[in-house]
């Protein structure tokens, strides 16, 4: 595995790794906490695990979530009006990782963290059974003090590399990610679009060559289609505002189902090739 | 200077002691790269500066005048008060010096769409004049709440040919409309120049503004040297974002016997949530991709400023303000919407000068400064608008529109 650690083994990268040793990809299913209320959030969580998501990304609500569409914005800015707290957010990682082997890793925008104590959010993640933490808008330049916190508690951090990104920059996702790094398929924001941007494709070659083995696609992606097409070059696929449109319109049983009909797309790659 | 006695004039970012950085998607990085380079080069170029400089006597109005207002200062301390006239510019305020800079560098890269954000429209209608002087596709983002009570203002940017964008996201103010502008910007950046509106945001935001602003100081500086003789004891001004102050403030910085003040919102008053004095009352944490102080909650959301100026109702402040407050070369006090209205009426009434909502928060913190500093004291108030935008505002507030009476 390419990362900067020593030491620490990563269940993520692990369950990517065997999802491609097995002939297919990771499918990665994003919720957020406290939508549409905490304890449907988790069981929505619980629920898409079960029906085939590998990996558990779990957003929290924040007040200016600029790397947000309409569906995700929405979603967040309800569970802020019902009161969301970010103890909530542990609080929810426990009672997944209680009722499911999926690791969870939270996705947040930074100053919650920062103002919660970058060392002290970092303990309580690991203590709620956390995997880590994808930060969209941290990069690695600026990272000093997650990149020790996540050192000392063993968790994984989720960089972005982007389209635009320099092959320097690209180098230094890849080194300072540990987990996966998480290639944002489009010049945008999250979003079903009918297409994946072809410009992923090239992204995940310049990871590769950059050095990743756990390159995983973003934005954009809502059908088990996209799902496969995405598993066909790179090593996960990321869902996001689709389950969450699911989980608005029907529940928690509609983004099951629709977990299970993505986590189909996921299987089998190279047979279906 | 010497290297133990390092110029606080020098700072280019991307910190300002523990403020600034870049907090900000991945996509963003490369062109805020792009636009940190092309700045560089530019700073460089003497065609450039040449050329900028050029705009601003025959466009903008530079230099722009100074005025002692004596009949004015007699209500603070008669302390000598100098107004430093951004009001005259065109456009009405000092958002022109920092729009035709970042217009000229939009050219230099050679995009030819532009987006700006805009709380009370002062940016938004300088964006959409400069892009009309430069023939660029334009569209500015305006919270909801501040379209509906700067009405007029969209009309002047839509008159000037752009395309107005009411944000309807979260508090549907100022700060959502940079959210959204940061969304256009990471879809569009390939054509795309984000033109910002103040001294905050990523780096190289904060340092370009501000030398786009620094003009303010330097002019002013010699013109009260001419005047007067000597420096001001103090320099003030009002803080939102913060470029009308550190464009004030930037050419005193070296200057230790100048004193530098700036005037927060404090709206309806600092002791409850409704004001937006964000270096008074806010704690240090990342908003807009940069690190500095802000209004927020325990758990680091946003809380929602206020102010009877639209723009100074920000929940955020420059990165560079936060490091002047926190090395102590400059004091923030909260001004009441009360207290600035009192001023903006003053200084109508005693010189015959209408200042927008904003500035009449620096005039309020400057007549109680007169009074401590007393009468053989100079004070350089920075006017950074007039106030026409704000006769709604004020009519309402002081009861001046008869009744049943309507603008046609």
């Amino acid at each position: 595995m390419t990362n900067i650690s020593t030491g620490h083994t990563s269940t993520v990268e692990a369950t990517i790794a065997a999802r491609r040793a097995a002939g297919g990809g990771a499918l990665i299913g994003y919720l957020p906490v406290g939508f549409p209320t905490l304890s449907e959030s988790i069981d929505a969580a619980v629920a898409i695990a079960k029906s085939g998501v590998d990996i558990i990304e779990l957003g929290l609500p924040y007040s200016d979530p600029v790397m947000d569409g309409p569906v995700i914005q929405a979603a967040t800015q309800q569970a802020l009006a019902n009161g969301f707290r970010l103890r909530h957010g542990f609080e929810a990682v426990a009672a997944i990782t209680a009722q499911v082997d999926t690791p969870v890793l939270m996705m947040t925008y930074w100053n919650p963290v920062l103002q919660y104590g970058v060392d002290r959010f970092a303990d309580d993640l690991a203590a709620a059974g956390g995997a880590g933490l994808i930060t969209p808008d941290l990069i690695p330049d600026d990272a000093q003090s997650w990149l020790a916190a996540s050192e000392r508690a063993g968790l994984d951090r989720v960089f972005l590399a982007a389209p635009s990104s320099s092959d320097e920059r690209l180098v230094q996702a890849v080194t300072r990610s540990r987990g996966f790094v998480y290639a944002v398929s489009t010049m945008g924001i999250t979003g079903a679009r009918s297409d994946v941007d072809s410009a992923a494709r090239v992204l995940v070659t310049r990871l590769r060559e950059a050095g990743s083995d756990s390159a995983c696609v973003g934005l954009g992606i809502s059908t088990p289609a996209q799902v496969r097409e995405v598993l066909e070059y790179a090593d996960g696929a990321i869902v996001g505002s689709a389950l969450v449109k699911a989980l608005a319109d029907g529940g928690v049983a509609a983004v099951a189902t629709l977990a299970a009909e993505l986590a189909a797309g996921a299987r089998d790659i190279r047979a279906a090739v | 200077m010497s290297s133990a006695n390092p110029s606080l004039r020098a700072q280019s970012g991307p910190y300002f002691g523990d403020f600034g950085g870049r907090f900000v998607p991945e996509s963003l990085v490369a062109a805020l790269d792009e636009l940190s380079a092309e700045y560089a080069l530019a700073k460089a170029d003497p065609a450039f500066a040449a050329e900028l400089s050029e705009l601003h006597r025959s466009y903008t109005g530079r230099p722009s005048l100074i005025t002692e207002v004596p009949r004015f200062a007699a209500h603070g301390g008669g302390a000598r008060i100098i107004l430093k006239r951004e009001d005259l510019n065109h456009t009405g305020s000092h958002k022109i010096n920092n729009v035709l800079g970042q217009v000229l560098l939009t050219k230099r890269i050679g995009k030819k769409r532009v987006i700006a954000e805009t709380g009370a429209g002062q940016h938004g209608v300088a964006t959409a004049t400069a892009a009309a002087l430069f023939g660029l596709d334009c569209v500015i983002y305006m919270g909801e709440v501040d379209t509906e009570r700067q009405a007029l203002n969209v009309a002047r940017m839509r008159l000037l040919g752009a395309e107005v964008v009411s944000v309807k996201t979260g508090s549907r103010t100022l700060k959502d409309a940079i959210n959204d502008a940061m969304r256009d910007w990471v879809t569009n950046v390939e054509t795309t120049n984000y033109v910002f509106g103040t001294v905050a945001g990523p780096h190289p935001f904060p340092a370009m503004v501000r030398d786009f602003q620094k003009i303010i100081g330097e002019e002013a500086r010699q013109q009260v040297l001419d005047l007067t003789g000597r420096l001001p004891d103090a320099v003030t001004a009002c803080v939102g974002g913060g470029s009308n102050a550190m464009g004030i403030f930037h050419a005193f910085l070296d200057d230790p016997e100048v004193a530098l003040y700036g005037y927060e919102a404090g709206g309806e008053g600092i002791e409850g949530l409704r004001h937006a004095a964000t270096l008074t009352k806010g704690r240090p944490g990342v908003l807009h991709g940069a690190r500095s102080m802000m209004l927020q909650d325990e758990d680091g959301q946003t809380v929602e400023s206020h102010s009877i100026s639209a723009g100074l109702d920000y929940p955020g402040v420059g990165p560079e303000h936060a490091w002047l407050a926190s090395i102590g070369r400059a004091t923030y006090l909260p001004v009441t919407d009360a207290e600035a209205m009192a001023s903006l009426r003053l200084l109508s009434r005693t010189e015959g000068i209408i200042p927008a909502i904003e500035s009449a928060h620096a005039l309020a913190g400057t007549l109680e400064l007169g009074k401590k500093l007393g009468p053989d004291s100079i004070i350089l108030v920075n006017l950074s608008g007039r106030g026409d935008k704000d006769m709604e505002t004020a009519g309402r507030y002081f009861d001046l529109l008869d009744a049943g009476a309507q603008q046609l």
